[in-house]
């Protein structure tokens, strides 16, 4: 187990600057997600602290230790590739004894460790087998093992579930959160899916341009989003977004003569725009509610129904109500939006307390 | 109609295969002939005897296998010493941006554009300057500075077919760079190595111009050079001369089949991927 910190972090390739003055503590068995769209520096910065990118400034440390200089052996550090990365000539029990082999470990031990870690993640039939005669999610688990068996004191994921069908996916999630609530290893674990990132996230840390947008729980991070981009970011389908204006408490929409007639808005008049998640959208009949639309699209889940609704100035918004509606498209319909569940942001993007 | 494609695809192969293997039986056919029927018999597919006996001459009684020595050892060090630089160079040119690279590579192309004959003066004064005529080492030199260009890109092509990811999991399993490179890169290279091996083995094994130029002693000889000793002024010894060739192409066919279990893995190599 390991506690991080990273310093003032800066990497530059040539003129360009991916990772612009990052500072991160990640806690003894923390199960941290770095999140982000691609290019945002992401996997950059997983591979600084795994030793396999350089540091153009600032520090790293691992329990104290600085480990600026340090290849990527001397870190006690594993690693889990999206690709897999399993060695094609090797079997399975030496792709996964493949450290301890590195090590000088004799053959008695290393077969303890392959086996322990076969028998965890269900690998003890394979072990003979190479990795090009396994599934990808067989694959994905022998990479997993091979990760474990060095029992390192902490884990890097490079996005490992991309390469999986959906279905596959989820299994592997719960795998992975299982894993790390038997090992409580400090993980660190890179995706651009938000889903995963809530799922298996203690912390998960926002990351655009290379520079950090928020940190937080996920609850944290899906109710007080800091900025706009992590608004749009976390959640899925998406928070609304509207063009709005705040003049003596009256929130009206930019671009309508539509005013939203929601009290208490004291000192909110930098607000330009409102947040609201489709959740707290709630479709209520026509002519009723806060803002009046015409239903564009419904898509049923059985469980839950996305209403898709056109409202003039607003563009479109989308409610989310739970089991089956009897809505109809090109209905006219009105809509409540639930004041206490309100993000309001300025013209920078920056939330509104 | 299936069955008919078939026929026809075998068909084409097969007058392919007649027409790329007929010299050599050409070769083969002259090699058995007598020397009296060589004249007499035109272009009979097969002769009326057949005889050993340019095989004796050549082996027994000519400088040949001295030639064959010399172009073994030629070949094989040319091989050896360009595949071994070509394979450090490829490595580097697929996994580390240096500065100069560019440059280099550049250079690289650059020495590959001019026909040999213009340099043949240039290249015969900078050996006779080095005291080097009438060795093989001069030929060793000369040959491997002229494929490891091709040879390093070739090399190149093998190594950036092998993700990089391998390099970075064995470096996080404990792996220096080098270790990397001999336990999970260099095993996965083989069919590579193999292609390039043979490759320049066949070039240097072949090779005429230079070693014509650069070699006139006849204990000095690779085999391409003497088969013209074959040619004199006033005749030319054919049933010998394709002994000889036939001789000669022993060496190569071993050689290919040595490696071959190697090149069918790289043509192969897509399915090994991680």
């Amino acid at each position: 187990m390991a506690q991080i910190s990273i310093n003032h972090l800066f990497k530059r390739f040539g003129q360009d600057e991916v990772i612009k003055d990052i500072s991160l503590e990640f806690e003894e068995g923390e199960f941290i997600v770095l999140v982000g769209p691609s290019g945002c520096g992401k996997s950059t910065l997983l591979r600084m602290i795994a030793g396999l990118e350089s540091i153009s400034s600032g520090e790293i440390y691992m329990d104290g230790k600085r480990m600026n200089d340090l290849p990527p052996k001397a870190r006690d550090i594993a690693m889990v590739f999206q690709s897999y990365a399993l060695y094609p000539h090797m079997d399975v029990a030496r792709n996964m004894g493949f450290s301890m082999e590195i090590q000088g470990k004799n053959n008695d031990a290393r077969q303890t460790q392959v086996g322990d870690a076969a028998g965890i993640l269900g690998l003890k039939k394979l072990l003979a087998r190479l990795p090009r005669t396994l599934s990808g999610g067989q694959r994905q688990r022998v990479a997993m093992g091979r990760a474990m068996v060095r029992n390192p004191s902490a884990f890097l994921f490079d996005e490992p579930l991309s390469n999986l069908d959906a279905a596959l996916r989820v299994e592997m999630r719960l795998e992975i959160a299982k894993l790390h609530k038997r090992l409580a290893t400090t993980m660190v674990y890179v995706t651009h899916d938000q889903v995963e990132a809530l799922t298996l996230a203690d912390r998960i840390v926002v990351l655009d341009h290379g520079i950090v947008q928020q940190i937080g729980t996920p609850m944290e991070l899906y109710e007080t989003p800091a900025n706009l981009f992590v608004a749009r970011f976390i959640g899925s389908p998406t928070m609304n977004l509207i063009d709005v204006r705040i003049q003596q408490g009256q929130l009206s929409i930019a671009h309508a003569q539509n005013t939203i007639d929601l009290p208490e808005l004291p000192g909110q008049d930098a607000a330009r725009h409102l947040g609201i998640r489709p959740e707290h959208v709630q479709p209520v009949a026509s002519g009723k509610g806060h803002l009046q639309g015409t239903v564009e699209v419904v898509e049923r889940l059985g469980s839950d129904s996305f209403i898709y609704v056109q409202v003039e100035g607003a563009g479109q918004l989308l409610a989310r109500s739970s089991g089956n509606t009897s809505l109809q498209a090109d209905q006219p319909v009105g809509l409540t939006l639930d004041p206490t569940h309100l993000h309001l942001f300025d013209m920078q993007g920056q939330a509104l307390v | 109609m299936k069955g008919l494609l078939t026929t026809g695809r075998y068909l084409a192969v097969l007058g392919y295969v007649l027409f790329a293997l007929f010299p050599l039986y050409w070769l083969f056919k002259i090699a058995i002939t007598p020397e009296k029927l060589i004249y007499t018999e035109g272009t009979a597919l097969w002769p009326k005897f057949t005889t050993l006996d340019n095989f004796r001459q050549v082996i027994f009684y000519s400088d040949f296998m001295v030639y064959f020595k010399n172009s073994v050892y030629v070949s094989l060090g040319t091989a050896a010493i360009t595949t071994v630089i070509a394979a450090a160079a490829g490595y580097a040119f697929s996994r580390f941006q240096f500065r100069g690279k560019t440059l280099v590579v550049i250079l690289l192309l650059i020495t590959q554009m001019f026909p040999l004959l213009m340099i043949i003066a240039p290249i015969y004064k900078i050996v006779a300057g080095l005291g080097l005529l009438n060795t093989l080492t001069s030929l060793i030199v000369v040959y491997t500075a002229f494929n490891v260009p091709f040879a390093t890109f070739l090399m190149q092509s093998f190594f950036d077919g092998i993700p990089k990811d391998l390099d970075d999991a064995a470096m996080m399993d404990g792996c220096t760079r080098l270790q990397a490179l001999r336990k999970v890169i260099l095993p996965l290279t083989l069919p590579g190595l193999a292609a390039t091996l043979g490759f320049i083995f066949t070039a240097a094994w072949s090779e005429l111009l230079f070693a014509l130029m650069l070699i006139n002693s006849n204990a000095s000889m690779t085999f391409p050079v003497g088969l013209l000793t074959f040619v004199s002024k006033f005749s030319v010894d054919w049933g010998q001369m394709m002994a000889a060739g036939i001789l000669a192409l022993v060496p190569s066919c071993l050689f290919f089949i040595f490696i071959q279990r190697y090149l069918v893995k790289g043509l192969t190599a897509g399915a090994i991927k991680g």
